[in-house]
């Protein structure tokens, strides 16, 4: 999220879409209640009338899978009816950037398209961004043309690509009626009004597509065409699926990432300056922040956190002892799982997840499973994966795979931090004790490394891993020691007390230490102390931190995410800037720069989130002071109180090379402006808005378990897949607990009234749900809440299953998961896959 | 001083976070279910089950409702159970805080008569006669504590408190969502110690939202019907 949970109640209108929170995040609607209970507009839009819905001042349903052809539609209602925030537009985004010749979109592709080779995939094809580019002067900033009139800047482009986003067209694809479309538009358009907040709230009804980075990058479009970044009660607010999720990805779950979103370094940058320059972005506009021009300090200070006294600058900080992927190589959970199943993997620790439910098409994943020779799953109980052995079809006799199992503590068990979809940092104390030999996870990460440490050490011979053969027979040949020791041997690791996992040590490391004795802007720090914040980070061995974006969270003041004072701050917005910590620098509200106007006034003068409080004199700031949350850099604002230019302000986008919200973004894999592709499965003959169907950047794998059904009789519905309340994710934690159980006990099927008499199945009967890919018995729940979609000409009907369900429990093993029916294909940027919107039958027992 | 239970339905977005606390405060084993075409689930209340949030789709104006009912003993100010039942021992009323409640002893009574003297239709019955149902958590009560199913409520629908605010919170919530649904209301406010906040037609969320006279009109025992039409006077006459 760029704000937090607390602030949706300070929302004037609130967009629910592409999740259905009142469900899946039911405390969210603490705070939508309030915002709604003062006057706020609640909007909820999803295939499926949910609870969410049920809450909504407005509800309208679309197909799933065309996001953007429906907030495309609405950003063609903001432009053509003057609804934008013309100051915030103007200053603050992109929108005046002239964008260089190269750039033409036509016929659903823009420039720079090459397709990719067929049996070559994953990837369907790519482009050359570099014609995406903006025009520049000789400095290297961007021309602008600041009355938007210029026909290349970005405002008269962007008018030009969603020109085709017409009502008639938009309700075609959709199956929203035109009349609903317009109530959406006009409602959540009012937020543009200067001093009014809209916000979205999204799961992975949006991320969960081919398309799904870029249903978020229309509705970034919508909220800085109406000024609603960086303000109370606006943003864009991703409801992560996980209590911990914004920790695991900020501390870098992700393949292609290093912690703090650094970027995981590639085989073609082969030392240390060829990977900083890379990614260190250089901008020669002063008014420009640029914060990623202090990338080196970071990757350094992550450096020494590894490899301590061993990283110099002489061996480049050890950068050479951490992996690079292939240049055009892919190592994300798709990749994995297509690897195994190829039988290019050997062992694997499926560690806090359950893979054999969890991840799209998951027949693949469990065949995949077959094909190691050993399996290690690290989880509180048992699964499907761990189990898969057993599971249906399978004959054990058959697998050869080793499968170890270690039982892990609960999240309560242990001490430690959970940072919640705000970023917010919550220090948590132990509760009850780990239940017999099951251990923190800390633990056994430790003993593993230390194991593997003495086998490094080890003056014994070890199998050469490189000279196994492929039936996993050992070679003759043997080394002594492990290959490539270094990053095993020289990773610091004292994160021990009293030989057990300490939690406090490693947040002290990832906030990070000053290893020399230094002096920063005259004051002293001595080696060993805490880093107070990442502005003090070097780029030259003096200081480390494991995770740039959590430098502050730990300092000598103490654990600020132990924190639970609840005292709001002066602007009593719900920022309670003492309770917990979040990243960055504390700062609650992200880009809150912007929530100001040029000369530093808040637009809302009520619900404030920072505020420009310096002195002045004959109408010039002159000195630099701020209230309320942690500014987005202390800089002087744009202007002065008079008006006149500040050449020492700066933008509020700090993160944006340029300092701009980027409504065009030449950056994602798949264009600069949002474009409606079908999803890889649908029902429609034809894309209504160009001659390209699906996404031509798609991610599509093309193993014989990877079969994929468009407009295909034998699967005429469009299906899709959600939670229920009482179910977390597989199920593991929630399908062994009686209580959660007997309030959702079996996989079901939603459909509505009149698919239910076409097929003629009755409500509450068992009926089997298929797929190119598998098949699922559920119980069909028929629904006035599912309802038929007009689309063109046609009738197209949805259907709906949670994805909770696993053989292993409950006992009757009668119950499976809905990732038996997902296909394998996904978002170009991210990998995440499709599985929102796919095609199936639904057929009586 | 009598405590009441404000639940406005109409903030309620059926997460169910209630009816687990209620079994896990109270201990109570889950159900064998089967899912009959409907996220409500166990489908009605029970021995075991004493807090159940109804669900029912209605159109309304041509616009589809999802109605949430998170239902539970209203706690009367004048009980018919506990006047029928004439045994302090078995069905008994807390003058602290006004709950009602059952006991072991319940299974001395006749059930089916005390389920039937129900305008609401809550007790619930073990095959030995014994009878249960909502107790107001008056054990967390009497410690300073909320019941168990408001304070796992998330949106603020189960309030909890004094009768009397409680009472002005309900007619203070009332005119406020009247603007948006003018046919709310509150469900026999005068009567019970859990006073909903409906949007709609009460019936629309359940039969017996609001206090029905067909139950005792459907083969009530003479003697109930009676007691009933007496009122409150029936005690001090012992009918």
């Amino acid at each position: 999220m760029t704000n937090h949970w607390i602030d949706l109640k300070n929302s004037d209108c609130i967009l629910i879409m592409g999740s259905n929170a009142a469900e899946n995040h039911p405390i969210s609607f603490k705070y939508v209640t309030e915002a709604m209970r003062n006057g706020a507009k609640l909007i909820s839009v999803d295939p499926r009338f949910t609870k969410t819905s049920s809450k909504a001042d407005i509800y309208t349903a679309l197909r799933s899978g065309t996001d953007i052809a429906f907030l495309g539609g609405m950003i063609k209602y903001i432009l053509d009816n003057n609804l934008y925030n013309k100051d915030y537009t103007v200053e603050y985004t992109n929108a005046s950037f002239i964008v260089g010749k190269d750039f033409t979109f036509e016929n659903g592709l823009f420039s720079g398209y090459t397709k990719g080779k067929e049996g070559q995939g994953p990837s369907t094809g790519s482009y050359d961004k570099a014609k995406w580019a903006f025009e520049v002067d000789e400095k290297g900033i961007p021309k602008m043309d600041k009355t938007l009139q210029d026909p290349r800047c970005v405002f008269q482009l962007m008018k030009k690509h969603y020109e085709r986003y017409t009502p008639d067209v938009v309700s075609t694809i959709t199956g929203t009626s035109q009349e609903d479309l317009l109530t959406v538009y006009k409602t959540y358009s009012a937020t543009g009004e200067t001093g009014k907040a809209g916000t979205i709230m999204y799961a992975m009804g949006w991320t969960q597509h081919t398309v799904g980075t870029q249903m978020i990058r229309t509705m970034c479009m919508i909220q800085l065409l109406l000024g609603n970044m960086g303000v109370a009660g606006g943003g864009v607010n991703a409801l992560r699926g996980e209590s911990n999720v914004q920790g695991s990805t900020d501390h870098a779950l992700l393949w292609h990432l290093w912690p703090g979103y650094l970027k995981g370094p590639k085989a073609s940058q082969d030392t240390l300056t060829a990977y900083n320059t890379k990614w260190t972005p250089k901008s020669s506009d002063p008014q420009s922040v640029n914060w990623w021009q202090n990338y080196p300090k970071y990757a350094v200070s992550m450096l020494k956190s590894f490899f301590g006294d061993k990283a110099t600058k002489e061996n480049d900080f050890g950068y050479s002892w951490l992996p690079k992927a292939d240049d055009t190589g892919s190592y994300s959970w798709f990749d994995i799982f297509d690897a195994m199943y190829k039988e290019k993997i050997k062992g694997f620790f499926s560690w806090g997840q359950n893979p054999a439910c969890s991840g799209s098409n998951s027949g693949k994943t469990r065949q995949a499973l077959e094909k190691l020779e050993w399996l290690v799953n690290v989880n509180l109980f048992d699964n499907e994966t761990g189990s898969f052995w057993r599971g249906p079809g399978v004959d054990p006799k058959k697998v050869k795979t080793e499968v170890f199992m270690l039982p892990a503590a609960v999240s309560v068990e242990k001490e430690g931090s959970i940072i919640n979809s705000g970023r917010w940092m919550q220090w948590r104390y132990q509760g009850p004790k780990p239940m017999g030999d099951s251990r923190p996870d800390g633990d056994i990460i430790m003993e593993l490394f230390n194991k593997i440490k003495e086998l490094y050490h080890k003056d014994a011979p070890v199998a050469n891993k490189g000279k196994n053969n492929k039936k996993g027979k050992k070679s003759n040949q043997n080394s002594k020691g492990g290959v490539f020791p270094e990053p095993i041997l020289n990773l610091k690791w004292d994160y021990e007390t009293n030989g057990a996992y300490d939690p406090h040590k490693a947040a002290k490391e990832i906030n990070g230490y000053f290893l020399n004795d230094v002096t920063i802007k005259d004051k002293q720090y001595k080696k060993g102390t805490l880093v107070p914040n990442f502005t003090m980070l070097q780029a030259d061995g003096s200081t480390s931190s494991g995770c740039w974006v959590y430098c502050n969270s730990y300092t000598e003041d103490g654990n600020m995410a132990a924190r639970r004072d609840t005292q709001d701050a002066p602007n009593n917005i719900g920022l309670y800037p003492k309770f917990a910590w979040a990243w960055p620098l504390n700062r609650r509200i992200l880009y809150n720069r912007a929530s100001m106007n040029p000369k530093g006034e808040p637009w809302n003068k009520d619900k404030w989130v920072v505020k420009f409080a310096g002195e002045q004199k004959d109408g010039k700031w002159t000195t630099t002071k701020w209230e309320g949350d942690i500014p987005d850099g202390p800089a002087f604002p744009l202007q002065n109180p008079d008006g006149t230019k500040r050449e020492d302000g700066k933008n509020p986008f700090i993160m944006q090379k340029d300092g701009y919200g980027q409504i065009y973004g030449p950056g994602l894999a798949d264009g600069p402006f949002p474009e409606h592709y079908e999803p890889l499965e649908c029902p429609v003959e034809k894309n209504y808005l160009s001659p390209q169907m699906v996404n031509p950047t798609a991610v599509v794998y093309s193993t014989d378990q990877d079969s994929h059904a468009t407009c295909d009789p034998r699967f005429p519905f469009v299906g899709t897949t959600y939670r229920v309340c009482e179910h977390w994710q597989t199920g593991l934690m929630t399908r062994p607990q009686s209580w959660l159980m007997e309030l959702q006990p079996q996989m079901f099927v939603e459909m509505s009234e009149e698919l239910a008499a076409l097929r003629g199945i009755k409500n509450g009967e068992r009926v089997k749900v298929s797929s190119a890919r598998g098949e699922v018995k559920c119980t069909a729940m028929v629904t006035k809440r599912f309802k038929p979609f007009k689309i063109g000409n046609g009738i197209v009907h949805q259907v709906g299953v949670p994805w909770h369900f696993g053989w292993r429990w409950p006992d009757s093993g009668a119950e499976e998961s809905a990732n038996l029916l997902t296909p394998s294909a996904g978002d170009p940027n991210t990998r995440i896959p499709e599985t929102k919107a796919f095609m199936v039958n639904v057929t009586k027992l | 001083m009598e405590k009441s239970f404000f639940i406005d339905t109409t903030i309620c977005t059926g997460c169910r976070g209630c009816q687990i606390a209620c079994k896990q405060w109270h201990d109570l084993p889950a159900e064998s279910t089967k899912n009959l075409g409907t996220f409500q689930n166990p489908p009605d209340l029970s021995f075991v089950t004493y807090k159940l949030v109804r669900m029912k789709e209605e159109v309304i104006d041509n616009k589809l409702n999802w109605l949430f009912f998170p239902e539970q003993c209203r706690h009367c100010i004048e009980a018919p159970c506990l006047q029928i039942a004439e045994n302090p021992k078995a069905i008994y009323k807390d003058s602290d805080t006004g709950a009602i409640l059952y006991t072991a002893k319940t299974s001395d009574l006749d059930a089916d008569a005390i389920i039937e003297s129900c305008p609401y239709n809550i007790p619930r019955k073990r095959d030995d006669g014994t009878l249960a149902k909502c107790d107001m958590c008056n054990d967390r009560v009497h410690n300073g504590l909320k019941p168990a199913c408001v304070t796992a409520c998330p949106t603020g629908t189960m309030q909890f408190g004094d009768r009397q605010e409680m009472l002005d919170m309900a007619n203070k919530r009332l005119a406020e969502v009247k603007a948006k649904f003018p046919n709310a209301s509150l469900l026999n406010p005068d009567d019970v110690n859990v006073i909903y906040l409906a949007a709609h037609d009460p019936k629309l969320y359940y039969e017996y939202a609001v206090a029905s006279n067909n139950r005792a009109e459907k083969g009530i025992s003479r003697k109930v019907a009676l007691r009933k039409m007496m009122g409150p006077f029936a005690s001090l006459m012992r009918v």
